[in-house]
């Protein structure tokens, strides 16, 4: 049956994936967790989690640029984004993330400007990766999904 | 003198006679020597008074002196008086005399009292010397007596250093014969028989010959009738060793007895008047052709050394005797040994012929009740379908049975083990209701069962010999009951009531973290006549007369309860008022409560055996409280995948207003204010037992953390990122103990 081919393929396709993923460090252990997590009575577990982090993640990189500036910045506050956005991540699994917030959060104590903004950027940047990468992925998933569900 | 006064008064005769002047020259002279002899002695006297240290009485030589010298005086004066003298010289002569005759007449007054005493002087003087001789005497007795004692201690040292019979009377003889310098010394024993001495030691001759003598002889029985060693004639019998040869004049002979104590009438309270007749003869003979004669001080060394040889003697028969008992105690040792592997060896064998006949015996079985099943389900004729029943109902009887000696045999043997583990003891009885309905309600038996409050769930036990005993006693009720109601009760003996249960066999003891569990099981059946009463639980018994006997049973149930029951501390007996009044079986047994209370309360406690890890928290309602919206669904899905009713809330104030009793644990991720709501929780639900248990959960690994936890009172900090797995035993680890700190 060729239908079934294609499927495996396409599961085959998404398991490379998903290792060259966990390689290249942009997912942790904790990615897989969340996997697990996903059942029968849970069947959209990972999508929903995942765009929650997505929708966080915009929401608190706009903060920091907003409050990230030259004048009177706001190093509490900035602090506070920082914690939530490397929280959020770590609860993803976006390693990568997690680590630059780290090193953001300890820019933010020693109040340096400089530092801070060059951290945004770096965040910014890993963001955006891991972002595309996990659209990809959940879209191959998608796809895989409905493709396994209609015998061919 | 008279004559100067005569010759003065007739002046007118002729000139004196020419005779008389010769005389008158001579009694010049004597005078002359005289008063000499007078005036030296006194000289001497003093001279060697002086000398002499002693001389009491010396007044009385100056006494003496006076006098010797006043004579002399008196002598020389006369010289004087020989010629024509004057008067003065008449006085002095006079007063001289006069003087002589006073001192004179004094000291032969005083020569009155003073002789007697020199004379008494000479008296006591024997009498010292006398004295002197006896102490010298006495002196010498003494010495012999101390030296005497000196060679009893040598004596006895020699004798007691040995514990073995023959060196003590050989030594005995040795230095007895070298302390008195004897010329033979023997001892005679007496024989097994007790009628006659035998000659066993000697000191000179070698080897004795087996001499004897009758132990009758008048001799004999005069030294056997005293403790003092006496001295017996030479030609006696006893004291005939030698052959008399040639003329010789034998030395004296002692004999004394030596007493030879019996082990079996050695009493503490006889010694020294023995009940034991039995003595031997210790015969001494002194040199011959010596005369030396024995002395007393040596007789006594005799008698004492003759003491001695008996406790020693004594001593030797004691460690004999101890000796050979430990011998024979060896011997017996070796025996039993050799005994106990034969016995060993035979259980092993029979054990092996059981497990051998076991496996034979089961496989024929099964196979003939495996087939007789199969059998019955194909297609039969009615007589051949009872053919097939009757089959496999007997073959089931045969197993049972097979089974039951053999667990029988095992129990005997005390190879069999109880298993331990916890049950649930509700659902055996359930158990044991299930299976014995079917019976009860085809005979039209109404079986009830009533557990006690205070019985717990579950207990820690054997299930299945539990569970085997009250089948056994139950069934019995069912089989031999044609109507009626069977009752069941359970129930727990409160520790004071244990006492009651009390039998000469049975001794029940509270105890920590056991409890005894009493059943019983009432029917109103065929009931047991008293006769019958104690073959119940022995073997192969059967109470029933032939007639019942098809209600089947082998003999052997009762008693494998009764081992079991045994096994498990307790005890089993059967109450009945008689044939035909029913009867009423009770046993108790030991059970033990289990470690860890398993809460029935909660709805989610499933049946666990000894794995304490629950793998669905079935409606466990939490409640989680994260401002991070990512990390709060991620916590949210992994508890609701482990079965939790979560509720999740984002801040302090809703989850204040959200948090109640009904939650049992509240998660809280770390931030700024977490303690502070912690405390507030705290606050709103107080110390009691259901309040909702709060734990934080953080990704910080510092301490500090922790000890603010622990500080603000929360229940658990728990590290993130959490796996599934991490929350499970989280979770289970936090409704067990409460508590949950993991190690930062």
């Amino acid at each position: 049956m060729a239908g079934s081919g294609l499927v495996l393929q396409l599961q085959k396709q998404l398991g490379d994936y998903t290792t060259s993923l966990f390689n290249e460090g942009f997912l942790d252990d904790q990615f897989n967790q969340l996997q697990q997590l996903q059942d029968e009575s849970n069947p959209d577990f990972v999508v929903e989690v995942v765009s929650l982090f997505f929708e966080d993640s915009d929401r608190l990189l706009n903060e920091l640029a907003k409050a990230l500036n030259y004048q009177n910045t706001d190093f509490r506050k900035v602090d506070a984004h920082v914690h939530q956005l490397k929280g959020s991540s770590s609860s993803i699994g976006a390693q990568r993330v997690q680590r630059v917030c780290i090193a953001f959060r300890n820019h933010c104590e020693a109040q340096n400007i400089e530092g801070c903004l060059n951290c945004l950027q770096q965040v910014k940047q890993e963001y955006t990766l891991v972002k595309n990468k996990l659209e990809t992925k959940l879209e191959r998933q998608l796809l895989a999904a409905r493709r396994s569900s209609f015998p061919m | 003198m008279a004559q100067s006064f005569i010759m003065e008064s007739c002046n007118c005769i002729e000139p004196q006679w020419p005779a008389d002047e010769l005389l008158m020259k001579y009694q010049y002279i004597s005078d002359f020597f005289i008063a000499l002899a007078y005036f030296s002695i006194p000289l001497e006297l003093i001279y060697f008074v002086k000398k002499s240290a002693v001389f009491p009485y010396r007044w009385v030589l100056v006494q003496f002196g006076a006098f010797i010298v006043l004579c002399g005086a008196t002598h020389l004066i006369n010289l004087w008086t020989f010629t024509m003298h004057s008067r003065t010289v008449a006085v002095v002569m006079t007063t001289a005399k006069v003087l002589t005759a006073a001192v004179s007449c004094a000291t032969a007054l005083m020569l009155v009292h003073i002789i007697p005493d020199l004379l008494s002087v000479k008296t006591r003087e024997l009498f010292l010397k006398n004295k002197a001789a006896e102490l010298d005497r006495e002196m010498g007795l003494i010495r012999t007596q101390e030296e005497t004692g000196r060679h009893v201690r040598m004596l006895t040292h020699e004798i007691r250093s040995t514990l073995d019979r023959h060196t003590i009377l050989r030594t005995t003889l040795v230095e007895l014969g070298r302390t008195l310098a004897l010329e033979e010394c023997a001892l005679w024993m007496p024989t097994r028989t007790g009628l006659e001495l035998q000659l066993s030691y000697t000191l000179r001759q070698q080897n004795p010959v087996g001499y004897t003598v009758p132990i009758h002889l008048p001799v004999i029985n005069q030294v056997f009738g005293s403790n003092r060693a006496l001295k017996i004639s030479p030609n006696s019998p006893v004291a005939r060793l030698r052959p008399i040869s040639g003329k010789y004049v034998p030395g004296e002979v002692v004999a004394v007895r030596v007493p030879l104590l019996h082990l079996s009438n050695f009493q503490i309270n006889d010694w020294p008047e023995l009940s034991t007749k039995r003595y031997a003869l210790m015969v001494l003979m002194l040199p011959s052709n010596s005369a030396r004669q024995w002395h007393v001080h040596e007789l006594e060394l005799v008698e004492v050394v003759a003491d001695q040889v008996a406790v020693a003697l004594s001593h030797a028969a004691i460690l004999e005797e101890s000796m050979r008992a430990r011998d024979l105690l060896f011997e017996q040792n070796v025996a039993l040994d050799l005994a106990r592997r034969e016995a060993e060896t035979a259980i092993r064998a029979r054990n092996d012929f059981l497990a051998v006949m076991n496996h034979e015996m089961r496989t024929p079985m099964h196979a003939i009740i495996a087939l007789s099943s199969l059998l019955q389900e194909t297609e039969l004729t009615p007589e051949q379908r009872l053919m097939v029943e009757t089959i496999l109902k007997s073959s089931n009887l045969l197993a049972t049975l097979i089974n039951d000696v053999l667990d029988l045999s095992r129990l005997e043997d005390g190879s069999l083990q109880l298993e331990k583990g916890t049950f649930n003891l509700h659902s055996v009885f359930k158990e044991v209701l299930n299976l014995i309905k079917p019976v009860a309600s085809v005979k039209k038996l109404l079986v009830t069962l009533n557990i006690a409050s205070d019985v717990p769930v579950y207990a820690v036990g054997d299930e299945k010999r539990l569970m085997q005993t009250i089948l056994n006693v139950s069934g019995n009720a069912v089989k031999f009951s044609k109507e009626g109601s069977i009752s069941m009760a359970a129930s727990v003996i409160k520790p004071e009531s244990l006492r009651e249960y009390r039998t000469a066999e049975f001794f029940p003891v509270p105890s920590e973290g056991q409890f005894y569990l009493r059943v019983q099981v009432k029917d109103m059946g065929s009931g047991i006549s008293p006769q019958d009463m104690p073959k119940l639980f022995t073997k192969f018994t059967q109470t029933q007369p032939l007639a019942t006997r098809n209600s089947g049973g082998s003999g052997l149930g009762l008693a494998i309860c009764k081992r079991f029951v045994n096994l498990m501390d307790g005890s089993i007996w059967v109450d009945s008022d008689g044939l035909g009044k029913g009867c009423t079986a009770s046993f108790i047994v030991k059970l033990g409560f289990p470690e860890r209370p398993y809460e029935t309360k909660l709805p989610f406690a499933p049946k666990v055996q000894g794995n304490h890890i629950q793998t669905n928290f079935g409606g466990l309602k939490v409640l989680v409280m994260d401002d991070n919206g990512v990390g709060r669904s991620v916590t949210k899905g992994l508890l609701i995948h482990l079965g939790c009713d979560v509720t999740t809330v984002g801040s302090s104030d809703d989850c204040m207003r959200t948090v109640s009793l009904e939650h049992k644990v509240v998660f809280i991720d770390v931030s700024m204010d977490c303690y502070e709501l912690a405390s507030r929780v705290r606050e709103r639900f107080g110390k009691r037992q259901e309040r909702p248990l709060v734990v934080a959960l953080t990704g910080n690994t510092d301490k500090a953390t922790k000890d603010n936890c622990i500080r603000f009172g929360l229940d658990g900090v728990i590290l993130k990122p959490i796996s599934v797995d991490k929350m499970r035993n989280v979770l289970a680890e936090l409704l067990e103990h409460r508590v949950l700190f993991e190690a930062m």
